[in-house]
């Protein structure tokens, strides 16, 4: 009998597999929950894209629901997401907020011109310090923050029709049927 | 058109695969001379085929054909012509296509040099062989094709990964499948064994060679490994206990058991059943390696991308050829505890101790890497251990079996010499006592330092005793046979490996500083002056370069010119720069600069100071070359008429040994 105990252990080894297996089909890679969910927004001064002059900060923001879309002219996803954003933006509801990450402004400039511009208000954080703060894997990734400056919701990776009418959408419904 | 016929060749191979595996156990079973003859000629063709798709996966890498997603993705067209080559083992596809490769390798050599074994024997073992490539062939035909095309055409291709752009890279991996790889022979010399049935344990001696060999090249691949992190992640570390090299270490150990538990079995006949066990374990746990770096269920700094798909493939694979063998180990093992006896004080109780040791270390490097996983099953959350974890307990369980080193080879098979024993122990441990105390000067009182001075002349000492005790009471000619020599190595190169990663851990210096040009730090007796940032560029890269002018005394030493490249789609990539010394490396890493507009002025720099760390991997290359002088023994050569289990010559070899 002791000669099955190698058998019986490495089948329970398969079993622990299976159920990861499981769990990572199940749990989205992308759907890490971000300790940031449900919490206060971390405050940001950064410039706009287009104004360098001018900076835009979280109090700026305040009082109107955004979705703040990462996005870089050098991250290839981001031109996958593109049109999405361009024919969803305006029907969302909400303040698109373009926040592009780790980039030259003359390369965005040039990007945005190429593929369009969904956005109403670009800003720019070139050196990537403030994305740290968000907890940003990389770009694209998508945070959509209510009024008082709450992320109701998280999104890592390219937004696509799925995931916008799936998931996006229902997230901003709920977002302003809690805030009425 | 011609990657089809890359896919049209991995299709012919997996049939002369299946018929490799299926048709001489067929043979083997009812008699047929004529199935049994089968294995040869199917492995060699195999093989061709084999070659043939890997060729042609190259050649697509060397004449940019972007038509194929594998080749678009991992290069493009600035990418000099050796990372190429590398690329095509840079991702999942390839890496598998290599894989197997590396099987046929294997499995060419063993139809060659089977020929004088019986021939239900060989022809057991390589189906054995055969059904290990049928599974991975179909792994890659099914769901990993390399050849796959992307229409339209693109341009220009992505680019490989900046990480693996490095020559240590180019070696790495198939030095290390080549180590995984061959355990599937002590794998397939086992399960032969099980299914012959016989009690006898001729085979273990034969498969003694191909695993000290297997074991050598896994030794290699994870010393390169180590060395590649150390260089180019730019942490200064050299081992993280990633579950990737967690992977690689897991057969290593039990590879590390199986050698001295099959020197065990051939020379006494004790422990068969031992044996049997861990030769499935170490190519299990190879196999398990595979599934976890690929299917996804670990998260890793160099996992692969993963794919729900494989990850059930393998599975279902591992679960095949594991639990079928594990049953057909529990029919079929030896249930007679055979061999000699043996008292307590001998040398089988020392190496069933070690054995005991390095298994159950490789079941805790097993648990600490899953730990994420069970903590998932349990809803506990994804938990990690990590470092703290491994470090508490792998020293703890290696301590029994580094004291025990010296006085392995000075017992004698079955019953132990008590007198001897205390006249070596009084000599090891008065050297080590004594060179640890002269130390204790040179290293400021560091107690971790000092055990590690302690440590490798502990076991230097015994093997140094031995040697000379070989040389003064055996004849000339026959003082240092090879398994002996190559033992004698490996366990130096051990000493050489403890010493060197007490050393470096307890010694080193390491300081985050920023620096303005015409700055100086001095570290570890060096002073190292920045001489500022230039822009550089090579083939498919442009990099900041720093400059550090190394001094010591005034004296100059060295110039180093740590970059921070940037590669195709502002990958950032650092390259450390190291000035490699026997006792002591000075590392330098370029950090960000200040002012990110101006990289003409001050820096953040990480400057480590590393005394010793080049004996890590020193030893680790001793130990490498052990296990390639073990197999080079005359004994292990297979002569004609393998019926002399225990003959005259045996006995004298067993007498001189003892």
């Amino acid at each position: 009998m002791s000669r099955l105990v190698p058998f019986f252990g490495f089948l329970a080894l398969v079993a622990l597999f299976a159920f990861g297996i499981w769990w990572n089909t199940e749990h989205d890679q992308s759907a890490i929950p971000s300790p940031l969910l449900n919490k206060p927004a971390p405050a940001f001064n950064l410039p706009k894209l287009y104004e360098p002059a001018q900076t835009v900060s979280k109090a700026d923001l305040l009082g109107k629901p955004y979705l703040l879309n990462v996005f870089a002219s050098w991250c290839i996803e981001c031109g996958v997401e593109h049109p999405v954003l361009e024919a969803e933006g305006p029907s969302l509801g909400v303040v698109l907020v373009g926040y592009n990450y780790k980039d030259a402004p003359a390369d965005a400039k040039r990007w945005l011109a190429q593929h369009g511009n969904p956005y109403n208000l670009l800003i720019a954080d070139e050196s990537g310090q403030t994305a740290i703060d968000f907890g940003v894997y990389g770009a694209p990734e998508s945070f959509l923050v209510d009024a008082r400056g709450v992320i109701r919701y998280k999104h890592i990776g390219p937004l696509t029709p799925d995931v916008v009418s799936q998931k996006l959408k229902p997230a901003i419904a709920a977002m302003l049927k809690e805030a009425k | 058109m011609t990657p089809e016929l890359g896919q049209i060749a991995l299709i012919l191979a997996l049939l002369l695969a299946l018929a490799q595996g299926v048709l001489p156990l067929i043979g083997a079973w009812r008699g047929n001379r004529a199935l049994m003859a089968v294995a040869r000629p199917a492995a060699a063709g195999q093989a061709v085929f084999v070659a043939i798709a890997f060729g042609i996966l190259v050649w697509a890498f060397l004449h940019f054909d972007f038509s194929l997603r594998y080749v678009a993705d991992n290069s493009n067209l600035a990418l000099p012509w050796y990372y190429r080559i590398a690329a095509v083992w840079g991702a999942h596809e390839g890496s598998l296509l290599l894989w197997i490769l590396i099987l046929n390798v294997w499995t060419v050599a063993l139809a060659a040099f089977s020929q004088k074994l019986p021939e239900v024997f060989a022809s057991r073992v390589l189906a054995v062989m055969g059904l290990v490539a049928v599974g991975f062939l179909a792994f890659i035909i099914f769901t990993s094709d390399p050849f796959g095309r992307l229409l339209p055409m693109p341009g220009d291709g992505a680019d490989l990964n900046p990480v693996l752009q490095d020559p240590g890279m180019t070696f790495h991996p198939p030095v290390l499948y080549t180590g995984y790889v061959g355990f599937s022979v002590a794998f397939a010399f086992a399960i032969a064994g099980l299914l012959g049935g016989e009690m006898e344990q001729a085979w273990v001696r034969w498969a003694r060679p191909w695993t000290n060999v297997a074991w050598a090249f896994l030794t290699l691949g994870i010393v390169a490994g180590s060395w590649w992190a150390y260089a180019e992640l730019g942490w200064g570390g050299w081992w993280f206990w990633d579950p990737v090299e967690n992977a690689s270490f897991m057969p290593w150990l039990v590879g590390l058991a199986l050698i001295h538990a099959q020197a065990v079995t051939e020379k006494r006949g004790s422990l068969r059943a031992w044996t049997i066990l861990l030769s499935i374990f170490a190519f299990s746990l190879s196999l398990l390696g595979t599934f976890l770096v690929r299917s996804g269920v670990l998260t890793s700094v160099h996992a692969f991308a993963s794919d729900p798909r494989r990850g059930i493939f393998i599975l279902a694979f591992l679960t095949i050829v594991v639990g079928g063998s594990l049953l057909l180990y529990a029919l079929r093992a030896p249930k007679v505890a055979g061999g000699k006896a043996f008292q307590l004080l001998s040398r089988e109780t020392v190496l069933l101790i070690g054995n005991l040791m390095f298994t159950v270390a490789a079941a805790m490097v097993l648990l600490g890497t899953l730990f994420p996983l069970i903590g998932d099953a349990l809803n506990m959350g994804r938990i990690s251990v990590g470092p703290p974890y491994f470090g508490f307990l792998f020293p703890l369980l290696m301590l029994p079996v580094i004291l025990l080193m010296p006085f392995g080879p000075f017992l004698r098979w079955g019953h132990g010499d008590t007198a001897a024993m205390k006249s070596l122990l009084l000599r090891v441990a008065i050297a080590a006592a004594a060179c640890a105390i002269i130390a204790a000067f040179f290293v400021h009182g560091q107690i971790k330092a000092m055990v590690g001075v302690a440590t490798g002349v502990w076991i230097t000492v015994g093997v140094l005793l031995y040697a000379y005790k070989r040389w003064r009471d055996a004849p000339r000619g026959r003082r240092y046979p090879a398994e002996m020599a190559g033992m004698l190595l490996a366990h130096f190169g051990m000493a050489v490996f403890v010493a060197g990663v007490l050393l470096s851990e307890s010694l080193s210096v390491s300081s985050d500083v920023r620096m303005a040009p015409g700055q100086s730090k001095n570290i570890g007796g060096y002073d190292l002056r920045f001489d500022g940032v230039q822009r550089t560029t090579g083939p498919n890269w442009h990099a900041d370069q720093g400059v550090i002018s190394v001094t010591r005394n005034g004296s100059q030493v060295t110039m180093m010119r740590p970059q921070k490249r940037t590669y195709a789609e502002d990958r950032v990539q650092t390259e450390s720069a190291v000035d490699a010394g026997f006792t002591r490396d000075l590392y330098v890493a370029l950090g960000e600069p200040m002012d990110a507009s101006n990289i003409q002025g001050a820096w953040s720099l990480r400057l480590y100071y590393k005394p010793f760390i080049r004996w890590i991997w020193g030893g680790g290359v001793l130990m490498m070359l052990g296990g390639f002088v073990c197999a080079t023994d005359r004994r292990f050569r297979i002569k004609r008429g393998v019926e002399e289990t225990v003959d005259g010559s045996e006995l004298l070899a067993q007498e001189s040994r003892a």
